[in-house]
């Protein structure tokens, strides 16, 4: 039973990793605590949507299942359109709305007005998909019996594959890319790194296209083993705070490791707590990492 | 015309149990820039401990104690600075969006409180049978409503007024000057975080009164009433009315309690019915562009804070 609630910790916990690796950088390197991060998971699961029906009506092979998964070649290649498409809302939000209010208000400002935006986005997806549950496919799948009685959808799965082929790829962008580099530069010290011809500018692109698309992968692979509900991002709000301020602001590591043990605590619980307090588990994790060691996990004490 | 005239005074009731909330949001933002994300928490305190002292005795169920109305407003707002006070000292080190985040998570704790624990809060049903105190004093639904408004404009004066005195008293200005810069306040001997907590603890137990307000009103209390939006509402009105302004407070109220019940009407009209679900989305999206709207064009809101200079400042 506790290998159960371990499987779906960690699978609950890579959904969460992925959008908080946004939501932690967003924190870090334009310095402001973005409370509409989560609405753009259930943008890229939507705009994924939109994409699969345009693929699906090609017919043929892009129409069928792919082996025991519940989805086929179209909701494959929908996923990268909704990364461009949900990157496409950030850089809108970013250029019309908060690159405004950081250039004329403080930094406070921008965190009310996600608060604004995250109310219109959320809504806004009510108005164009409605309110009722959404699923990708309706094709049935069997359960993978795994050694010690725990039981795996094939879609779980590849859900965690996903997310450690993006996690490795957004290494390897970290650590070898001129952007990468540049990247932990600007969340390092962002007057040092403009004096040595950072163009912060394009940086703050980077930063809002990885966050948008790992919450958009993150909202698909949401949608796809759980449900499509307008409310599927503010439902992981705090989880994704949580895991942001464990792994530390502006860590990618953090960031996964942060997801992993929000999503670990929050299955866990059931074994303590009633299943119905289960959503306050991240709060009290927020709590805890704030009072015990205020710069997380991986963050580095500023003095 | 009488109904034109009976939804003016129920509208101008929920607006101005809107403006005491948002007044209090004003003492902890505007004043001494405390970012409490968790607005609705408070103000459902307050609500469930006015039901549950004022409500009638039900089975199963805590309370029913049936005490007067304004035990039951003085219970409420102990009730919520009680609660402020455990969560102001829990987050006592947290600054700006740390503590948005953290009191954000309070609210959705309370909200879940209020929906599982039945033998406090009667769970998802909520509950019922709240007195309101106007009905045994006038008759008819006008008279009554009437009679309620000139409550609420008392609390709602007494609030003000007190905030008024508080803001300009000595301890006022040491809010601003905290909010202003906590460590030059502290260089002068002042203690930013225990002022913190007072203002805290005081701007939630005004949140509470709202909350206690609005039960007494509308009958009953359910957890659907207490969920995030609420707190988005209510910033919204102290931005767009303008923060460390309790005039401010009070007319955003009015403006954004305006806009909602306005759009929704308009929108019950216009909109065919098969949609008419989406309705309640229409006005949050409203809301939202309100809000981003103000903070672009006219940040410090419709009447913003009134600049101060010491009488005391040499040139």
């Amino acid at each position: 039973m506790i290998l159960q609630h371990v499987a779906d910790g960690i699978l609950s916990g890579a959904v969460v990793a992925l959008g908080a690796i946004g939501l932690s950088f967003t924190m870090k390197m334009l310095r402001f605590a973005n409370f509409s991060h989560s609405e753009l998971l259930t943008w890229g699961a939507y705009s994924a949507l939109v994409f699969v029906a345009f693929f699906s009506s090609f017919g043929g092979f892009l129409d069928r299942t792919i082996g025991p998964f519940s989805f086929g070649a179209s909701l494959l290649l929908a996923m990268p359109c909704a990364c461009i498409a949900t990157s496409m809302v950030a850089l809108l939000l970013h250029r019309f709305v908060f690159e405004r209010l950081s250039r004329m208000a403080g930094h406070m400002t921008m965190v009310f007005a996600s608060f604004g935006v995250a109310l219109t986005l959320r809504h806004l997806v009510v108005l164009i998909w409605g309110s009722d549950p959404i699923y990708y496919s309706r094709e049935l799948q069997f359960a993978i019996l795994l050694p010690g009685n725990v039981r795996v959808m094939p879609d779980q799965v590849f859900l965690l594959g996903l997310t450690v082929v993006v996690v490795i790829a957004l290494h390897l962008f970290m650590s070898r890319s001129r952007a990468g580099i540049s990247m932990r530069g600007v969340a390092e010290n962002p007057d040092l790194a403009r004096a040595s011809g950072v163009n912060v500018d394009r940086i703050v692109t980077w930063v809002w296209v990885i966050g948008a698309s790992g919450a958009a992968i993150g909202g698909v692979l949401y949608g796809m083993t759980v449900q499509l509900r307008p409310e599927l991002g503010f439902s992981l709000i705090l989880p994704l705070f949580a895991a942001a301020i464990l792994g530390g602001t502006g860590s990618l590591y953090g960031a996964v490791l942060g997801g992993l043990i929000v999503g670990l605590s929050e299955n866990l619980s059931v074994m303590v707590i009633p299943t119905t307090y289960k959503p306050a588990v991240p709060f009290l994790l927020i709590l805890a990492i704030l009072y015990f060691r205020p710069e997380g996990i991986f963050g580095e004490r500023s003095r | 015309m009488i109904g034109l005239v009976s939804y003016i005074v129920f509208f101008l009731i929920l607006s101005l149990i809107f403006g005491v909330a948002v007044l209090g949001l004003n003492l902890q933002w505007g004043f001494t820039g405390l970012f409490n994300a968790g607005v609705a928490g408070f103000t459902a305190i307050g609500a469930y401990t006015m039901a549950i002292l004022t409500g009638p005795a039900r089975d199963a169920v805590f309370g029913g104690f049936e005490l007067p109305f304004v035990v039951g407003l003085i219970g409420a707002m102990a009730a919520s600075g009680m609660g402020a006070a455990i969560v102001g000292l829990a987050t006592s080190s947290l600054r700006h969006e740390y503590l948005a985040v953290a009191t954000f998570g309070i609210a959705v704790t309370i909200q879940l409180v209020c929906l599982n624990w039945e033998y406090l809060t009667g769970g998802t049903l909520g509950l019922i049978g709240i007195p309101n105190p106007s009905k045994a004093w006038a008759d008819g639904p006008l008279a009554q409503n009437a009679l309620y408004l000139l409550m609420v404009l008392v609390s709602v004066g007494l609030t003000f007024a007190a905030l008024e005195r508080i803001v300009k008293s000595p301890w006022g200005r040491m809010l601003k000057a905290i909010r202003e810069d906590d460590v030059a306040a502290a260089s002068l001997g002042k203690s930013p975080e225990r002022v913190r907590l007072e203002a805290f603890v005081l701007g939630c137990m005004i949140m509470g009164l709202s909350g206690a307000l609005y039960v007494s009103f509308i009958g009953y209390v359910s957890p659907w009433d207490f969920l995030p939006i609420l707190t988005f509402q209510i910033w919204t009105m102290l931005i767009v009315g303008g923060s460390a302004n309790n005039r401010g407070a009070l007319l955003g109220a009015l403006i954004v309690w305006g806009v909602w019940t306005m759009s929704g009407f308009i929108i019950s009209r216009v909109v065919p019915s098969e949609i008419q679900a989406q309705g309640g989305a229409m006005q949050a999206v409203l809301i939202g562009l309100i809000l981003v709207v103000t903070l672009l064009i006219r940040p410090r809101g419709l009447i913003g804070e009134e600049l101060h200079v010491s009488r005391h400042a040499g040139p």
